[in-house]
């Protein structure tokens, strides 16, 4: 039963908490920076279900991100729909594209599979730059009227930051259902070996397929989220192949596999790249020290900060999944 | 008794090489089958294509009255099929319950994540390894390695049961422990073929006895009457001796 999990709770209470404290103090820039933070645990946990749970390494998983904020942003500039239908519409529409695409390129294993998500990433970022709907390689922008439905843009802003958080949260409850459940057991069991799943009765090419489109749904909901926030779009920022490695170095240093570990790993990078970032010295060195930790992390703690506490804390491994 | 795996000429190619050819042989239920020959003779490759990770190149498998040729695996085991691998293929990370746990939940009856903990109990207990329910697969011994082979397999709730050298690499003791679960799986009700080179073994536990030789079957029947077959002992045996002592063990 998911409602005796410890990290639902910790999960409900991290989501009002990040609602709670830039409300109290209506801190704007504090709310700018735990919408970074929501963004990295969105596509931090996501990115989870492929490489932590199944044991397929994504490096195009920013691809769904992108796509979301694109089919998101057609529905409410072009064509008026409402925020809400078009968010939901665009989690849909991405995951079935995830899920056909899937059921091709999950026959492939370990590097290969690597390599085709990154063709992924090139052939989806080439498609949109020259897809007239999309605004080619210009992408699209929003005006000030697009806000008016929410009330103008100051609460549009804050709407969109809720809305933000519930992905964050469901995010995280979503790999704790699938962790918990029997589903979750068979990915894991493709994870250590996908010939022993088959002969111990895993449907793995479905299953396979499922999680790759599952991993896709919500990130794609946060990227129409984010764009609409943002009130542009284009090929550049929307399909960033740094931003997918990011998630990988998220997902290593908080502990793959690990619900709380990927929600750390999320977190935690991203406070270290916007301090970096904004640090007049640091600044541009941020992928260096992003690529030295990745390194760190795989040589002497592949299991990451969570991975680290259960070798500490054997027992902890009951608590924080 | 009636029969429940019925295999009429089962052909594999790989490229050039005939694998398997035209191999036909029937299995009753309750029965146990040793499947011995020399390295290359192609027993584990009918193990694979009996229960599908390879495609068969001719010929038909009936199993419980129902045609199932070219099944892939997950299928066979949800209509009673498992096995278990020569070279163990444990779920390294997983806890040696989780590793059952799998084995019942895909297995014949899809069972319910709870109900598939109880059987996986259940079977731990049976192969007598309900104290390792907590370790990792990856710390067993390589002997209690093959027998979670077999209790994940179990877990699946089989009607047939492939064992591919679940002897293999364990001491006498260890051996001898072995030999006492398969007899106890097959009086529980399930049949079972067994690839075996440990022949007093083979000859100690099976109903009826296949010899395959370069993919062909040279002999099959009671143990005493097929190690004195001249064609077997030719191909394996290597002396008249050896068949005689086996015959006398």
């Amino acid at each position: 039963m998911i409602l005796r999990r410890p990290v639902l709770y910790l999960t409900l209470i991290t989501a009002a908490l990040f609602i709670y404290l830039p409300l109290r103090t209506n801190d704007v820039s504090l709310r700018e920076d735990l919408i970074l933070i929501a963004i990295s645990i969105i596509l931090a946990s996501n990115l989870n279900l492929m490489i932590g749970y199944t044991g397929y390494v994504n490096f195009g998983h920013i691809v769904f991100y992108g796509l979301g904020g694109y089919v998101g942003l057609y529905l409410t500039t072009v064509r008026h729909w409402n925020l809400y239908t078009a968010a939901l519409a665009a989690g849909i529409a991405v995951s079935i594209f995830a899920l056909v695409l899937g059921l091709g390129i999950l026959r492939l294993r370990g590097a290969y599979f690597a390599l085709a998500t990154i063709g992924i990433l090139q052939a989806v970022q080439s498609f949109v730059a020259n897809f007239d709907p999309f605004g080619r390689s210009t992408g699209m922008y929003l005006s000030f009227e697009n806000y008016a439905p929410l009330g103008g843009a100051m609460s549009a802003l804050w709407k969109t930051y809720y809305l933000l958080i519930g992905v964050m949260a469901l995010s995280m409850i979503l790999s704790l259902g699938v962790k918990i459940s029997k589903f979750g057991l068979g990915l894991f069991a493709i994870r250590e070996d996908e010939d022993a799943a088959v002969v111990l009765g895993v449907n793995t090419t479905t299953a396979k397929a499922i999680v790759y489109s599952l991993s896709a749904f919500l990130p794609a909901i946060a990227g129409t989220l984010m764009f609409y926030k943002n009130g542009m779009i284009d090929p550049s920022i929307a399909f960033e192949f740094i931003a997918s490695l990011e998630g990988i170095v998220m997902l290593m240093l908080g502990g793959k596999g690990t619900v709380v570990g990927a929600a750390l790993g999320g977190g935690m990078y991203e406070k270290l790249r916007s301090y970096l970032l904004t640090s007049p010295r640091l600044s541009n060195f941020h992928l260096v020290i992003a690529g030295g930790l990745l390194l760190l992390v795989i040589l002497f703690a592949p299991g990451g900060l969570i991975g680290w506490l259960y070798s500490l804390v054997p027992r902890s491994r009951k608590v924080i999944e | 008794m009636s029969v429940l795996l019925e295999a009429k000429g089962v052909t594999k190619r790989f490229g050039g090489l005939l694998a398997v050819s035209d191999v036909s042989f029937t299995l009753n239920e309750g029965e146990i089958l040793g499947l011995i020959g020399p390295n290359g003779a192609g027993k584990t490759t009918l193990f694979n294509i009996i229960n599908g990770v390879y495609g068969n190149d001719g010929g038909t498998f009936t199993f419980a009255g129902k045609d199932i040729t070219n099944w892939p695996p997950n299928k066979l085991v949800h209509a009673g099929l498992a096995r278990t691998f020569q070279v163990v293929k444990p779920l390294n990370e997983m806890t040696v319950l989780d590793n059952a746990t799998v084995g019942a939940c895909f297995g014949k009856d899809y069972e319910s994540l709870n109900a598939a903990r109880q059987t996986a109990l259940k079977v731990l207990e049976q192969v007598h390894m309900a104290e390792k329910a907590n370790v990792l697969a990856k710390h067993l011994t390589i002997a209690f390695k093959k027998r979670l082979e077999v209790a994940r397999a179990l877990a699946a709730k089989p009607k047939l049961l492939l064992l591919d050298e679940v002897l293999a690499g364990l001491n006498p003791t260890e051996v001898a422990k072995m030999l006492e679960l398969i007899r106890a799986v097959r009086d529980s009700g399930v049949s079972i073929i067994m690839i075996e080179h440990l022949m007093h073994a083979v000859m100690n536990v099976s109903d009826r006895v296949m010899v395959l030789n370069f993919g062909i079957k040279i002999a099959e029947g009671k143990p005493d009457e097929v190690v004195q077959d001249p064609a077997v002992i030719e191909a394996y045996l290597g002396s008249a001796d050896i068949a005689d002592k086996l015959r006398e063990s």
